[in-house]
């Protein structure tokens, strides 16, 4: 036992190296401001203050919105569609879940894309709308498109570990509860979703996570002037280059997911 | 050992087909108010499925289901009358001890206060008080299964089907639940129906015992009689131990086997009809002294293991070997005799095919 231990060494350095180093670069950055050419850093709150202007507030509240909606979509129609999947044959199911994994084979970039040729004025959609003789509808650079990005990119995310959580379920506990006097919706409501939701805390904290910290989805299909955190993030190290503005962003952004994550999972155990 | 004579469940003729697979082959049965009637058979006989179209998971090919002499094959389980305790338990992970037995009441819409004594009532008919609160998954195997009955038995259910419930528990916890759930059946005074492939269970619990094989019952009867009385080679084996050996009825009460004319106790066979004869290792005592004269079958002991209570001797005749249960030591290689009564021997007819 002891000797396999010796197995996890190259994970720590890989997890030293790819993730605690980046974020205690992201806290110091965050907390930190060119200094003079005496002291070339020193501690600052000011990039927590920069935050508060309310330009940035919006941002967070849109990126907070977008990140809520989707979630709601995803989970309506990713639990739909698990529990569907889940009446089948344990051979259909892989083959469902295989299907539902096909699209993230596809680079993230085209599938995007693909989405702007449908959505765009003269897109697809459009022009089926003047075909069948109706108004075209001006569909890119809003909320909608970015939402409707989003849902398709994640919710194979949802639906994975929802069907997970109901393939998985003791089919005895579903037959106690018939056996018990319930029927089929009351088992539902009873049973059924009861036991699935670890599945259900697990789909909301990945499509909350996700969406809230997209950039790719809002840029392309919000358009030039579309702000999610994301956005905001990459334009301030990217092209801004102020590293200390974009790593405080970040760590709020962390801090939001870690919250969000936090309350996800209370609900989990005070259910009932 | 009937305690009422009014019949709650009867199948007729189920018929049950899995994948190509005839699963039941025409199960007859009554089952009666009040009774522990345990269905004990092999892997794989048909003893679940039984199970499962009476509680109503399976629905019969052919044949039919009746409950109190009404037709429910096509009732739903929700609304048949009759609980059931699962193997595996099958608590529900998310409610504790006191909801998982409310489980049933909550759905009928009680107030809170009847649900609370009654489940309070069945605690305590289980020897749980006081577990209200305490999360399922947190009770040792014996203590999931106390719950799993008090959860069926608060709802007051005429019949309770039960599979294998102590299958998963140690055996000295299963001796100790046999008899408790033998005291509960007396104190709630239901039918129980239970499912096993452990002979003694069955044999200790039952008021009736159905044996089955592949699908078809072989044997329906008080455990003494199945015991003491087994009709075919088949229960002769399954239940307990037995030297089987065929024979030939001579006229009534007189049975030729190995050689030699015994007098028995069974009639009703045709003349010179081949039978199969059921001497229990218990019944057939050994003589070692004088025993040409006392005896007619005799033979040599070939190996001796001490059981506990007594010692299994295997004695090594002219057409077979024999397998004695007795306290008395007899040496290896001794000669000896092996004498038993007319009411030792059962005679059976043969069912053509061999264990
Ligand atoms: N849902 C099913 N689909 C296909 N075959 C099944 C199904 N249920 C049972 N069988 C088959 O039917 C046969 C009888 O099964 P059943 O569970 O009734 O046996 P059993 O007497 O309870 O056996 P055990 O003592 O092993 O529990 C077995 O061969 C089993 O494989
Ligand atoms: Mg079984």
């Amino acid at each position: 036992m002891r000797f396999y231990k010796n197995f996890i060494l190259p994970y720590l350095v890989w997890a030293g190296l790819l993730i605690v180093i980046p974020l205690i670069m992201i806290l110091i950055y965050a907390f930190t401001a060119d200094g003079n050419s005496v002291l070339t850093v020193s501690f600052t709150f000011d990039n927590f203050k920069n935050i508060l202007s309310s330009a940035y507030i919006s941002v967070f509240w849109t990126s907070l919105k977008i990140g809520i909606i989707t979630v709601l979509i995803c989970l309506v129609l990713g639990y739909l569609m698990a529990y569907l999947i889940a009446q089948f044959s344990e051979k259909v199911q892989t083959i469902l879940i295989l299907l539902v994994t096909i699209p993230m084979w596809i680079n993230m970039l085209l599938r995007t894309y693909a989405w702007i040729s449908i959505l765009s004025d003269n897109g697809l959609l459009n022009s089926l709308l003047t075909f069948l003789g109706l108004e075209p509808m001006s569909l890119m650079y809003t909320d909608f498109a970015v939402i409707l990005g989003l849902v398709c990119d994640f919710l194979p995310f949802m639906i994975i570990p929802i069907h997970t959580s109901l393939s998985k379920m003791d089919k005895s506990l579903i037959e106690a509860s018939y056996d018990l006097g319930a029927n089929k919706f009351q088992t539902f409501k009873r049973v059924i979703f009861k036991l699935s939701i670890p599945g259900v805390v697990n789909g909301i904290i990945m499509v909350f996570l996700l969406s809230i910290s997209s950039f790719v989805i809002p840029k392309l299909l919000g358009g030039g002037n579309y702000m999610m955190v994301g956005n905001l993030i990459e334009s301030q190290f990217i092209s801004v280059g102020d590293w200390n503005f974009g790593s405080a962003i970040s760590f709020v952004l962390a801090a939001i997911m870690l919250v969000a994550i936090k309350i996800t999972e209370k609900f989990d155990k005070t259910d009932e | 050992m009937k305690n009422s004579d009014v019949c709650i469940i009867e199948l007729k003729g189920l018929t049950k087909t899995f994948d190509d697979q005839q699963v039941l082959k025409g199960i007859d049965l009554k089952i009666y108010e009040n009774e522990f009637l345990t269905l004990l058979g092999p892997s794989g006989c048909g003893k679940t499925t039984t199970l499962r179209i009476i509680a109503g998971f399976e629905e019969p090919d052919m044949g039919e289901v009746l409950f109190n002499g009404v037709e429910i094959s096509a009732v739903p389980p929700y609304k048949r009358e009759v609980n059931t305790v699962f193997q595996k338990y099958a608590l529900f992970p998310h409610l504790d001890v006191f909801d998982n037995i409310a489980f049933g009441l909550n759905l009928k819409k009680m107030p809170q206060d009847v649900i609370e004594q009654k489940v309070k009532k069945m605690l305590s008919l289980v020897g749980l008080s006081g577990y209200e609160n305490r999360d399922v998954i947190s009770l040792s195997g014996g203590q999931q299964q106390r719950i799993a009955i008090a959860r069926a038995l608060v709802n007051e259910p005429k019949v309770l089907l039960l599979d294998e419930p102590l299958g998963a528990l140690d055996a000295r916890l299963r001796k100790e639940m046999q008899s408790e759930l033998k005291k509960i059946q007396q104190e709630v005074g239901i039918t129980f129906i239970y499912v096993t492939h452990d002979q003694e269970e069955a044999l200790s619990m039952s008021d009736t015992v159905v044996v089955m094989k592949d699908g078809e019952i072989q044997q329906i009867g008080t455990p003494i009689d199945i015991y003491n009385e087994p009709e075919n080679r088949f229960v002769a084996s399954f239940i307990g131990e037995s030297n089987i050996i065929e024979g030939n009825m001579l006229d009534d009460c007189l049975v030729k086997f190995d050689g030699f004319e015994f007098e028995c106790v069974d009639k009703g066979f045709k003349p010179n009809e081949e039978v199969e004869v059921v001497l229990r290792p218990e019944d057939i005592d050994i003589i070692a002294k004088d025993f040409k004269k006392k005896t007619k079958i005799h033979g040599k002991v070939e190996s001796v293991v001490f059981k506990g209570v007594h010692y299994e001797i295997m004695v090594a005749t002219e057409n077979r070997t024999y397998k004695i249960h007795t306290t008395d030591y007899f040496a290896p290689d001794l000669e000896v005799g092996l004498s038993f009564g007319p009411e030792d021997i059962h005679v059976m007819y043969t069912m053509g095919w061999t264990a």
